[in-house]
């Protein structure tokens, strides 16, 4: 064992048992699994992606390049980022991560907050922030990566400082302190999301700030020399981090290979955990590792074999003179610190190379944003002091292939001069071409050293290559953190009608339109939905039948120029509809493209209402809303969503009249007194009935709208009252069949975006007396051709086939492919009124083209048909006025 | 790295720019670099620069999920996609160079009766264009691609799919410096952190570039500018008629294989992969404003994932790793423009919107044609300007509503 | 992105629905004008690279459109003299 028999903020009293790869550990709670691994002497915790070199624990923190775990579904975690709990089940990763197909307990929430300081980190800087914005009386928050406030504090002696400033903190009632939270990603003005681990899942927090103070530190950066990333090798810092914060020892015979001040504390520290210092190689004074060498022994408690480091090979810098080889089994090593800029280069913040500093520091300010102690550049804390850039230790002489710049995806010296070799000469082209920097770890170690070699190889300074662009995440983060509880019946709302329950327990199956769920058809016993559909269309028919309506959208239109409003929305004009009336209206997109349809019914002298497709309902209100307020502001006229509002029960068939009739006795139904498209009030067992005369079947038909507080009240009204008849519910495929035997369109179905009034053979509902949206495009050469598809009806040879819908349409029966297509087919159905199969098609010049053959060539065979008008029932419509 | 090394040891020279060229191309994109190669190969036009702003495919190109298809609606998108996929089907040989072009299948899901009845047009309309295509039933979908979530629990069950065998993937910055390599080496030269700054012009031709490397004498002009099309048409009082909007995608961390093929989602508007060293790449919608930052919306990031959760449940523990954007170039019909423009000797491509990619080696192709005779080749002479004037659009906003 | 709502105050980007740009005038007669300038109409529209006056809808909210003034590269926003205007 080599932890330590005392000291380090570990809770000695608390245990933890714990496997890795299968071995079981135990370590103590405030452990990470990287401290615990080495407080258990297991030194190689994987081995590396392309080569298969063993690797170990190079650093303390989320910056880990080596030891990447699975725990349970969670791939790639890194060890020293994972607290250790008791049973916590780790396996050791070769850089790639795996997903498993069990069900996942995790929990994930989003948390929306707003303050006016964020400050991001919570080591000296970040808590000195915090303090001087508490006491100013700001809303505070502050956020940290890891599991206690104090950053690189807590490796550094600083405890007490640490405790007094905490719980002064923590007596301010506007502060709030998060750790294990990490600020990932910097948006627009002033937008930080933050990813908080908690037990099993995680929340999303996304605080907007007024002031973002990033005191995100700094990152410890390596040497880079032949053979760096053996077993051993380690970030001096973090060497520091685990005797002093975790009681552990890291090994027992150091080296410290350093170019700047901030090794000067590690030997101190070594020692006191019993580590002997066998050298301190500093290039400043002359010296370098060139090289290390392998143990050939088993590391006990690894279990992976040998690999770990068993001397370096101490060199001058030159690379030149007397080499002496000196043993050890951990090499500190420091190559400067890299502040960390992440967050201030999301934020759009500029950065530039300091030449003393030997690192990209922050250029400039941002509004907004205050950029604090080291990841200003301030490295005095570090103790960097005096650093002599060093970016590559030659080797075997010419060899590159075992200086690794980026360990976790195996990338070397050689592999960056291949492509400055090859031509390149952009940090990014490199990047590209390496991979260095796009593993998990996202090269927090690799990327500047990167940028220093290409700038060697070209000769140039490295702040002129500059560092390859920062995005966000500044950690990887899980894909259910981000989605949060959109999942399931959250991903999108559900909308249902007021009538809904009644659907349900009447077995109805459902389709999904837009978020509605609609009743697509009501199956009896085992019948299948085409026995079903032809039943509940001979129903509509023959007899009575009864719809649930009320998705339609429906769009209330008030003011005094609500008339001159309609006229210019919709293709038709209004100016003849009196009041207590319907219209069918039509309109188009600025295109001349139809992009809607609806009924406008005429409720009152200002008073107005037009219901839309059930889809397009708030594509609708948004269009209208946008040209009378961007381009008609004079008109006096105000719009309200109105669809949640009304239950609509369409009662459809030759005999609705009779089960009206039972509801309303009280009102006139014959066709004189409530004709085709009239409106009028009504009540029935104390539910208020506003009754249109309207039909989407063809069939006489009455839609009676209801509050929906009372949609279902009317619907049950409706079923008790045409039980007698044996009323029939049906759904949407019914709907569909009825209103395409009667030629009449869907928006949407029949229509593609591409489709004009005149091409559905509509031009009677396009007004030539009155301006409308749209009107000047139907001029348009191309939209003006004779030749455009048109709305036609199909009628296939052998009326038993079915046209699939989607179909493409040709003039020759005997090719499959290579042929022009004149169209496609839109609606087909079987119809029960018609005792076979039709279709409505969209058809190049369609119109001529009535009563010859064409052909719809399917998987292997070819269907023909004949083009008709598009209406197959009732052409005089003496049904529906009846 | 990995494998034995993938890249030849020489890619390009870093020329300094001559003073003059035949032809100059705007753009070191994918289309840029696909366009000098074919106008040095099939024409025999190797006197020709093309300007790189930043570093060569540096934007969009970098910055796409590489899927690749040709299963467009209309004949016209249909036959340019194709002619496309049949290049990359022989790119690989062609240009000497592991683009690790993959035909795993793209996959698009069906969600809804709408969906299906578009889905079925596509797919008929695709086999009689002679391109492959096939229909899949939800269970086939699951035999196909197992870890789809074909449960009739979720909020829009998979009732279906289409599936283009043909499809797949590349590598999509092996693609751009495979061209850029070929070109290089029959005498292009590929000029790098070169911004053209306006347009020297006589009368209504074109006869040069100002640069910021100072000006340059051209033939010919060829705009390949993507996102960044208006900025230069404006130089020249050109009216196109694009916009330019954030695009996202993301990629995770390495995963051992689990996904097989591509899966797009409209309804569920996603569309994800997982590429040759085993990041799942993923994209979804545009972010609906204007923009040249080359970043969008978090929100957008956060309903893709959703989204991708909803089909792939087994990802909840994988994590995002890069997140970024590019610039598209949307045309009002989601069909490129491709071809002359009304100044002379100045040529245009944009308007790719959400599917350059794809387009690579077939957009190349027809702009080396249209630049080296003065008209279009029959396959881009839809994709003209002026259909904005008469109407006849190429709208393929059914088969683009989702991205790629 | 912080959408300055002129009615509601500062809402998040996911609240409002986007109208390209603004000032884009209706034709005065469009029967006069030919086929070109009604397409200008149509389908062109400003993309410049900086500022931009641009319409936005608060559809999650009061519903009303506006108009702002972002810069397409820094998505800085400032408010529009005319927040109301077309």
């Amino acid at each position: 064992m080599s932890r330590l028999p005392g000291g380090g903020r570990i809770d000695r009293a608390r245990p933890v048992r714990f496997t890795f790869n299968g071995t079981s550990y135990r370590g103590f709670a405030g452990d990470t699994l990287a401290s615990a691994l080495l407080a258990n002497d297991v030194r190689v915790v994987g081995t590396s992606l392309t080569y298969a070199r063993p690797r170990g624990i190079f650093s303390a923190g989320i910056e880990e390049p080596n030891a990447v775990v699975q725990i349970g579904q969670e791939p790639m975690l890194r060890a020293t980022q994972v607290e250790l709990v008791d049973g916590l089940d780790a396996i050791g990763l070769s850089g790639k991560g795996r997903v498993s197909a069990e069900p996942d307990t995790g929990h994930f929430d989003k948390v929306y907050a707003h303050c006016e300081v964020l400050v991001v980190g919570g080591g000296r800087a970040g808590l000195t922030a915090a303090l001087a914005a508490g006491q100013s009386g700001d809303r505070v928050l502050l956020v940290d990566e890891q599991a206690e406030l104090g950053g690189r504090l807590l490796s550094a002696g600083w405890d007490d400082w640490l405790s007094a400033t905490i719980s002064q903190l923590g007596s301010m009632p506007d502060v709030r302190l998060f750790t294990r939270s990490t600020a990932f990603g910097f948006y627009d003005q002033n937008l930080v999301l933050i990813a908080q681990r908690i037990a099993d899942g995680g929340r999303l927090w996304q605080v907007r700030a007024r002031q973002v103070v990033l005191a995100t530190g700094a990152h410890e950066r390596p040497l880079i020399f032949s053979n760096n990333d053996r077993p051993g090798v380690m970030l001096a810092g973090a060497a520091r981090t685990y005797i002093n914060r975790y009681g552990v020892a890291p090994g027992t015979r150091a080296v410290i290979f350093t170019n700047n001040d901030s090794t000067q504390a590690v030997p101190a520290d070594l020692v006191r955990a019993g580590i002997s210092v066998e050298a301190v190689v500093d290039v400043r004074a002359g010296e370098a590792i060139v090289d290390t060498r392998a143990s050939s022994a088993s590391p006990s408690g690894g279990g992976q074999g040998g690999g770990a480091l068993h001397s370096v090979v101490i060199a001058p810098r030159t690379g030149d003179g007397p080499h002496r080889e000196v043993e050890c089994d951990l090499l500190c090593v420091s190559g400067g610190f890299n502040p960390a800029v992440h967050l201030f280069s999301q934020a759009q913040g500029r950065l530039r190379y300091d030449d003393g500093l030997a690192c990209f520091v922050p250029d400039g300010s941002i509004p907004g944003v205050d950029v604090v102690g080291a990841a200003s550049g301030d490295l005095g804390g570090r103790g960097q002091g005096a650093i002599m850039p060093y970016w590559v230790i030659s080797g075997n002489g010419t060899d590159w292939s075992t200086h690794f710049v980026d360990l976790e995806r195996d990338v070397t010296v050689a592999d960056v001069r291949r492509a400055t070799g090859a031509g390149m000469r952009s940090v990014e082209h490199v990047k590209r071409f390496t991979t260095i920097g796009t593993g998990s770890d996202q090269g927090k170690t690799a990327g500047i050293n990167e940028s220093a070699i290409v700038a060697t190889q070209l000769g140039q300074p490295v702040g002129a290559v500059g560092v390859t662009t920062f995005r966000p995440p500044y950690v990887p983060v899980s894909f259910a953190l981000m989605a949060g509880r959109n999942q399931g019946s959250l991903f999108d709302p559900i909308r249902t009608t007021s009538i809904h329950p009644w659907h349900v327990a009447r077995g109805a199956v459902f389709e999904n339109v837009g978020q509605w769920k609609r009743p697509w058809y009501y199956p009896r016993h085992d019948e299948d939905m085409d026995a079903a559909v032809l039943r509940e269309c001979h129903a509509a028919r023959e007899n009575v039948a009864v719809m649930d309506a009320s998705t339609l959208g429906k769009v209330e239109i008030k003011g005094p120029d609500a008339l001159e409003f309609l006229n210019r929305m919709y293709t038709n004009a209004f100016d003849t509809l009196k009041v207590g009336f319907c219209r069918y209206g039509l309109m188009c997109k600025a295109d001349g493209m139809v992009f809607d349809d609806g009924v406008v019914m005429h409720l009152g002298d200002d008073r107005w209402l037009a219901t839309t497709t059930t889809g397009g309902a708030a594509a609708v209100l948004d269009w209208m809303e946008e040209w009378l307020q961007t381009e008609w502001p004079e008109l006096r006229v105000h719009l309200t969503s109105v669809t949640d509002h009304w239950a609509d029960v369409a009662v459809v068939g030759p005999r609705s009249r009779e089960v009206v009739r039972t509801l309303f006795p009280q009102l006139a139904l014959d066709p004189e007194s409530f004709p085709f498209m009239a409106i009028r009030e009504g009540e029935t067992g104390g539910i208020p009935v506003r009754l249109h005369r309207i039909t989407f079947s063809g069939e006489l038909a009455y839609e009676l709208w209801t509050p929906s507080w009372y949609g279902l009240a009317l619907w049950e009204a409706v079923i008790a009252a045409g039980e007698p008849l044996g009323i029939t519910p049906y759904g949407t495929q019914t709907m569909h069949v009825l209103r395409a035997e009667k030629g009449y369109i869907i928006c949407g179905q029949e229509t593609d975006g591409t489709v004009t009034p005149q091409d559905l053979g509509m031009g009677w509902i396009v007004s030539k007396k009155k301006a409308f949206v749209g009107q000047r495009s139907h001029r348009r050469s191309d939209t003006a051709r004779s030749d455009r598809k048109q709305l036609v009806g199909l009628l296939p040879v052998d009326g038993d086939q079915l046209l699939p819908e989607g179909a493409q349409l040709v003039l020759q029966a005997d090719r499959s492919s290579g042929v022009t297509m004149i169209g496609h087919v839109t609606s087909s159905y079987r119809s029960a009124a018609l005792g076979r199969s039709f279709a409505l098609a969209m058809v190049r010049s369609g119109r001529e083209r009535f009563g010859s053959t064409i052909y719809a060539p399917l998987n292997g065979h070819v269907v023909a048909a004949v083009v008709t008008e598009p209406i197959f029932y009732d052409k005089e419509n003496a049904r529906r006025d009846s | 790295m990995g494998e034995p090394h993938p890249h030849p040891e020489h890619l390009w020279r870093n020329p300094e720019p001559r003073r003059a060229y035949d032809v100059v191309i705007v753009g070191a994109g994918g289309h840029g670099l696909a366009t000098a190669y074919y106008l040095a190969k099939n024409h025999g036009i190797t006197n020709v620069a093309v300007l790189e702003r930043g570093w060569l495919a540096g934007g969009n190109m970098a910055r796409n999920t590489t899927v690749i298809r040709s299963n467009y609606l209309w004949e016209e998108s249909a036959a340019i996609y194709e002619h496309s996929l049949k290049l990359w089907e022989g790119l690989a040989a062609e240009l000497d160079y592991d683009i690790l072009f993959s035909q795993r299948g793209v996959l698009n899901l069906i969600h809804s009766l709408g969906d299906m009845r578009e889905a079925r047009r596509r797919v008929y309309a695709n086999r009689l264009n002679g391109i492959d295509a096939e229909w899949l039933s939800t269970d086939e979908v699951k035999a196909f691609c197992p870890i789809v979530n074909v449960s009739p629990d979720v909020r829009y069950p998979v009732m279906g799919a289409t599936l283009q065998r043909r499809g797949g993937i590349a590598k999509h910055d092996y693609v751009a410096w495979a061209f850029a390599r070929k070109a290089d080496e029959m005498g292009v030269d590929l000029i790098q952190n070169c911004e053209v700054t306006g347009f020297d012009l006589e009368g209504n031709r074109v006869v040069g570039v100002h640069t910021n490397r100072g000006l340059i004498a051209a033939g010919k002009v060829a705009l390949c500018a993507a996102g960044h099309s208006t900025v230069l048409a404006e130089m020249v009082g050109l009216e196109l008629p694009i916009q330019s909007h954030p695009l996202q995608a993301l990629v995770s961390e390495l995963l051992e294989p689990v996904l097989n093929c591509v899966v797009m989602s409209n309804a569920v508007h996603v569309y994800v992969s997982q590429a040759h060293k085993g990041e799942l790449v993923m994209g979804a919608g545009i972010d609906p404003y204007n923009s040249y930052a080359q970043r969008g919306s978090p929100h957008v990031i956060e309903y893709q994932l959703a989204a991708a959760l909803e089909l792939f449940p087994i990802f909840k523990r994988v994590h995002a790793l890069r997140t970024w954007a590019g610039i598209v170039d949307v045309a009002p019909d989601a069909s490129p423009i491709l071809g002359l423009t009304p100044i002379e000797h100045l040529f245009i491509n944009c308007g790719w919107g959400t599917g350059g990619f794809k387009a690579t080696p077939g957009a190349g192709w027809v702009y080396a044609h249209t630049i080296a005779n003065g008209q279009p080749h029959a396959l881009n002479a839809a994709f003209t300007l002026e259909r904005f004037s008469s109407g006849a659009l190429i709208d393929e906003h059914g088969a683009a509503a989702v991205a790629h | 992105m912080l959408i300055p709502c002129p009615w509601c105050g500062d809402r998040e980007d996911v609240e409002f629905k986007y109208g390209g740009a603004a000032q884009i005038t209706y034709p005065q007669d469009p029967d006069t004008i030919d086929d070109a300038t009604w397409a200008r109409y149509i389908f062109f529209r400003p993309n410049p690279k900086g500022r931009m006056a641009e319409r936005w809808v608060h559809s999650a909210g009061c519903r009303r459109w506006f108009t702002l003034i972002r810069d397409t590269v820094t998505h800085e926003i400032t408010p529009s003299a005319d927040p109301g205007g077309q």
